[in-house]
């Protein structure tokens, strides 16, 4: 096993260094997802060695660990006291450290029902642009002291700083979860699962590809059965292992090697797009395999309020995150300057004006 | 210095007549928000009706340099919404319409004015509900929630606002529209929905808000269980998080505030308990009557004196009423109250109501704790008597050194009532220069004239290193013997 291990101190003489040189650095956790992103510039930053759970309380429902620690071992301690991560981030490959989980801010397939890395992180120490070691946000459910500049950092992609450590509030992992199947008309599969969701039936995940419908339900046998009654036509599925594989992109249609776009939309959302798809979250979120223009993949999405990301493959030079309002777009760009004025963390990996 | 009778001028050349109060007395009822210890009257009211006159009232106040402060229903506790003296007291009551209800989404689009009760009545008709609850909720606005991050005795299982609005549109000081959030799980970019959210109006003006919707739970029931002591109780509730229950609400309240409650409303609350919890839980039937059996049983392994599980909806209705009803009930012990707010870690619960009780007899003045257990978040009561000279002073001492003793124990000096006004000295105490300063070079960004709500929320440096000065006696810090987090 990996020896834990702070290198607050080494990263921060690196950091410093690289400001006053205005050298661009690349940070990696376990390089998990390189793919993502535009393409990485810069000299690689791994910040693997720093590593280690700090804290761990279960009743207190926080877990603090440095940005390196493997999300196997967060999760494995956790599963030790019946707790969980409740955005069951992605571990792509078995890879995935937490600091990476949460600049990334990519969720499982419980998302809708457990929130994303934003909801779930409590408090961070950042090492900022400018070598400094400043602390938001706390180890507690409930802090509004101050702005919440450490929910800000799910999803930067490391573009403002190094996440030292995360508090992340942690959950009871429901002690039964199964799996139901079904067939029939895609709107026809969306409308059921609707339905038992406006009746609060308790689904954890849902996948759709085609007429192929599974849910994820944490109840128990009892309650299983009268859902599978009032339903009708669900049958349940005793294939293991379809919702990590579906979490970490190991099914058929994520192996291609053509531009894979994930789109995010209100769940009612009607895309009528050609190409491959699937969807998660209840009709939240779609992958489509696609070799359609960006542009017009874009408009489609927005015309129904969401956004597009082409996720992996595809033209990473240009932008692969969904283009901004100007005025949001020039907010983001100093606030950028707030944290890493010269400009060294992760340079274009996010979008190309910053 | 602006004048009062030309900015009126100026201002009814953009606003109906009616929307331009600025005479004296008219002003007065807007001196102060929810927390009346602290009083201004603005230089003039603005109550607009649509979006586009927020815009017009922003675009002037920039060119103008003017200074303005949103207001949704005023019922704010830390004075996030008291008035600038030179500046507009911008309220945002008659934006005050629901815009849509998306069923199929499960989400509604409102006006900043609208209450926060008023969402969960508009869609009750569709089973669904909006879950932050606060207090207040009766009266608060939906732009205050999002202004300050409202929570309630829900959010332990159901979230925060930040967790259950999905996208504001914001004016900027300059006049123009941004849009955060998405109607989907997630939107590009910085999450800068994140940042308003909770930015107590220093940010921007909330002018439209997407909020999401729940289907109402089939059942609710409530257990109530007395305690001989406080740290019992407070273990109870870690054993119940422990066993892998995440209640709908599990909430705490000390002998003042049980007797004070009881006396009130008749809750049906053992008056003798030292402490009593409620925990709720809610799913479907069979779920509930599962989990109610569970919680009492832990409830009693833990210590409990007695377990009641609510007989009807009435009863359960009445033991939520005591709860709701505490800050009013305690209000009724004493001339004025002073309520808190810190967040601790839960396991620090036994010690921090030690040393509030050591605080109470030091400074000679009462507190009544009720607490959010599940969350953390501890609401001392201080009581005291706004006519005997130096009490209010002294009640601010009091909390200010509760809030001091949160920081020091690893929590916070608020939980969901903001910084506003009043607890912006010890935010000095809970956070050190350098991050200070970043949370003004963020405000720079969105107000580079610091026009909006001036002065409040964050602390300049100088006005903690006065702060500090006065604090740390003999350089002493306070409170030498607990391990700094």
């Amino acid at each position: 096993m990996t020896m834990d291990r702070d290198c607050s101190e080494a990263l921060q003489t690196t950091v410093l260094d690289a400001m006053n040189n205005r050298r661009a650095l690349q940070l990696v956790g376990s390089g998990s997802k390189q793919f993502y992103g535009r393409e990485a510039q810069g000299e690689m930053l791994s910040l693997a060695d720093h590593r280690g759970i700090i804290s761990y309380e279960p009743t207190e429902l926080v877990i603090t660990a440095r940005a390196g620690t493997p999300l196997k071992e967060i999760e494995a301690a956790l599963l030790e006291k019946g707790q969980m991560l409740p955005f069951e981030p992605p571990h792509f490959a078995g890879r995935g450290t937490i600091g990476g989980a949460i600049a990334a801010g990519l969720s499982g397939p419980r998302r809708p029902w457990g929130g994303a890395p934003r909801d779930l992180l409590l408090g961070i120490k950042l090492l900022d642009g400018r070598g400094r070691i400043l602390r938001f946000g706390g180890q507690v459910m409930k802090n509004v002291a101050g702005y919440d500049l450490s929910r800000l950092m799910a999803g930067a992609l490391g573009t403002l700083g190094i996440l030292l450590e995360v508090s992340i509030k942690v959950l009871p992992k429901p002690p039964h979860e199964h799996t139901l199947t079904f067939s029939s008309k895609e709107q026809d599969g969306w409308s059921l699962i609707h339905t038992m969701l406006r009746k609060a039936i308790p689904i954890t995940a849902t996948c759709s590809q085609g007429e192929q419908h599974k849910l994820r339900l944490a109840c128990n046998e009892q309650r299983l059965k009268q859902i599978q009654e009032t339903y009708g036509m669900l049958t349940v599925d005793h294939q293991h292992g379809f919702w990590q594989a579906l979490r970490d992109q190991e099914l058929d249609l994520f192996q291609q090697q053509r531009p894979l776009w994930r789109l995010s939309v209100p769940p009612a959302a009607k895309l009528n797009l050609p190409g491959e798809r699937l969807n998660e979250w209840s009709g939240g979120l779609h992958w489509l395999i696609s070799d359609h223009p960006a542009s017009e993949i874009r408009t489609l999405v927005e015309k129904q309020a969401g956004h597009a990301i082409l996720f992996r493959n595809g033209d990473r030079s240009n932008e692969v995150f969904h283009p901004l309002q100007p005025r949001v777009a020039e907010l983001q760009q100093k606030l950028k300057q707030v944290f890493d004025p010269k400009g060294i963390f992760n340079p274009g990996r996010h979008y190309s004006h910053y | 210095m602006h004048d009062r009778q030309s900015l009126a001028r100026a201002f009814r050349q953009l606003l109906p007549d009616e929307c331009v109060i600025f005479r004296e007395e008219e002003l007065i009822p807007y001196e102060c928000d929810g927390l009346s210890a602290y009083r201004q009257v603005p230089l003039i009211v603005l109550i607009p009706y649509t979006a586009d006159q927020v815009e017009g009232i922003l675009k002037f106040c920039n060119l103008h340099q003017l200074p303005v402060v949103a207001r949704g229903s005023g019922t704010g506790l830390s004075g996030g919404a008291l008035p600038h003296e030179q500046g507009v007291l911008l309220s945002l009551a008659r934006l005050n319409q629901i815009l849509e209800v998306d069923c199929d989404n499960m989400q509604a689009r409102v006006q900043p004015g609208v209450r926060n009760l008023a969402v969960s009545e508009a869609v009750k008709v569709y089973g669904l509900y909006y879950a932050p609850d606060p207090s207040s909720q009766i009266a608060c606005s939906i732009g205050g929630n999002v202004a300050e991050n409202a929570g309630g005795v829900h959010c332990l299982k159901y979230g925060l606002t930040l967790h259950n609005v999905l996208q504001v549109t914001m004016i900027t000081i300059d006049g123009e529209k941004v849009i955060f959030g998405c109607g989907g799980y997630d939107a590009p970019g910085l999450d800068l929905l994140t940042l308003i959210t909770g930015s107590e109006g220093m940010l921007g003006v909330v002018v439209e808000v997407l909020v999401k919707l729940l289907p109402i739970p089939e059942r609710q029931q409530v257990v109530l269980a007395a305690f001989d002591d406080l740290e019992t109780a407070g273990d109870a509730v870690a054993e119940i998080i422990a066993q892998g229950i995440l209640p709908a609400g599990l909430e705490m309240m000390d002998n003042l505030s049980i007797r004070a409650s009881e006396d009130f409303v008749h809750a049906g609350y053992p008056t003798d308990a030292q402490a009593i919890l409620l925990c709720e839980v809610d799913g479907t039937d069979d779920e509930v009557s599962e989990e109610i059996l569970q919680v009492r049983e832990i409830l009693l392994q833990s210590g409990a004196t007695q377990v009641r599980t609510a007989v009807d909806e009435q009863e359960r209705i009445k033991f939520w009423a005591g709860r709701k009803n505490a800050f009013p009930a305690v209000g009724r012990l004493s001339p004025d109250y002073y309520c808190m707010d810190g967040t601790i870690p839960r396991s620090q619960l036994g010690r921090v109501l030690k040393m509030i009780g050591e605080m109470s007899e030091r400074y000679k003045l009462r507190c009544a704790n009720v607490f959010h257990a599940g969350d953390g978040n501890l609401h001392p009561l201080i009581l005291y008597d706004a006519n005997n000279p130096g009490e209010l002073e002294k009640a601010e001492t009091f909390g200010g050194e509760i809030l001091e003793l949160c920081v020091a124990v690893g929590g916070t000096i608020t939980g969901e009532h903001g910084v506003g006004m009043e607890k912006i000295n010890q935010m000095c105490a809970q956070f050190p220069d350098e991050e200070l300063q970043t949370f003004h070079a963020v405000k720079g960004v969105f107000d580079p004239h610091s026009l909006l709500n001036p002065g409040k929320a964050i602390p300049t440096l100088a006005r903690c290193a006065e702060f500090g000065a006065m604090h740390v006696h003999a350089g002493k810090l306070r409170f030498p013997e607990l391990e700094r987090f």
